[in-house]
């Protein structure tokens, strides 16, 4: 039994930080990823069996391209977010747990860069 | 309990999936040889089965991840109601995989 008041309890173990946000942009994003996702899948079926030339006339369309940036920005956004809970909740030594987080991060702008690029390369570059 | 792993489970193996995204796409941007790979690669029967379970994933997560939207808004909550829910995204999320898949299948062989 302490007599310590509650709001003394927790000073000095620092702030919440993010605090709520990660929680709200990780439903607003799951949101967004509902059509997004089934887009995908229907689109992707149609393009199976296909060669190249199907798939740059796909991804030539402006209303697809669009549609597949921001599946792979809401995409790599709700990944990062959830990889990071789940390094948080098995990961404790302090160190590595931020090393795994920091890698995260670079793991999802260099796949999301790099994928964006080659997206709007065909996006941009008129069809011979 | 057991839905609630596999979500887990499946995310990471969809974070995982990203780079089979990644590699589809830059494949597509840098020529015709290299589509080519990607499409050898994935008709080989474990491009087949990492498609398949890219494909589970992706419908395990996202109907769950519908069940968990619906306890963010308040309901569902009940035992019987999150059991049977639970069930409900197992099986559906199985039926939806096969049936993609299938539908692949056939788009594949004409």
């Amino acid at each position: 039994m302490s007599l310590q008041t509650p709001l003394h309890r927790v000073e000095g173990l620092g702030s919440a930080k993010a605090g709520t946000g990660e929680f709200w942009r990780q439903r607003v994003t799951a949101v967004a990823l509902v059509p997004l996702s089934i887009w995908f899948v229907w689109s992707a079926l149609a393009l199976v069996g296909g060669n190249q030339d199907n798939a740059l006339a796909f991804f030539g369309n402006p209303t697809n391209a669009v549609l597949m940036l921001l599946f792979l920005i809401a995409g790599l956004y709700h990944m990062s977010i959830g990889v990071q809970i789940v390094i948080e909740d098995y990961v404790h030594q302090p160190l590595l747990k931020i090393t795994c987080i920091i890698l995260t991060r670079f793991f999802a702008l260099a796949v999301g860069v790099a994928t964006a690029f080659a997206l709007l390369k065909i996006a941009f570059e008129p069809l011979t | 309990m057991a839905a609630s792993i596999t979500h887990r489970a499946t995310g990471m193996a969809l974070a995982a999936g990203t780079l089979l995204l990644a590699w589809w796409v830059i494949a597509a941007a840098t020529g015709s040889d290299a589509y080519e790979t990607f499409q050898h690669v994935a008709n080989q029967p474990l491009g087949q089965v990492v498609l398949f379970s890219f494909l589970w994933s992706l419908s395990f997560h996202l109907l769950n991840g519908i069940r968990h939207l619906f306890w963010d808004l308040g309901y569902g909550f009940a035992v019987k109601t999150a059991f049977a829910t639970g069930v409900l995204v197992f099986l559906l999320s199985l039926a939806l995989a096969v049936s993609v898949f299938w539908m692949g299948y056939m788009a594949r062989g004409t």
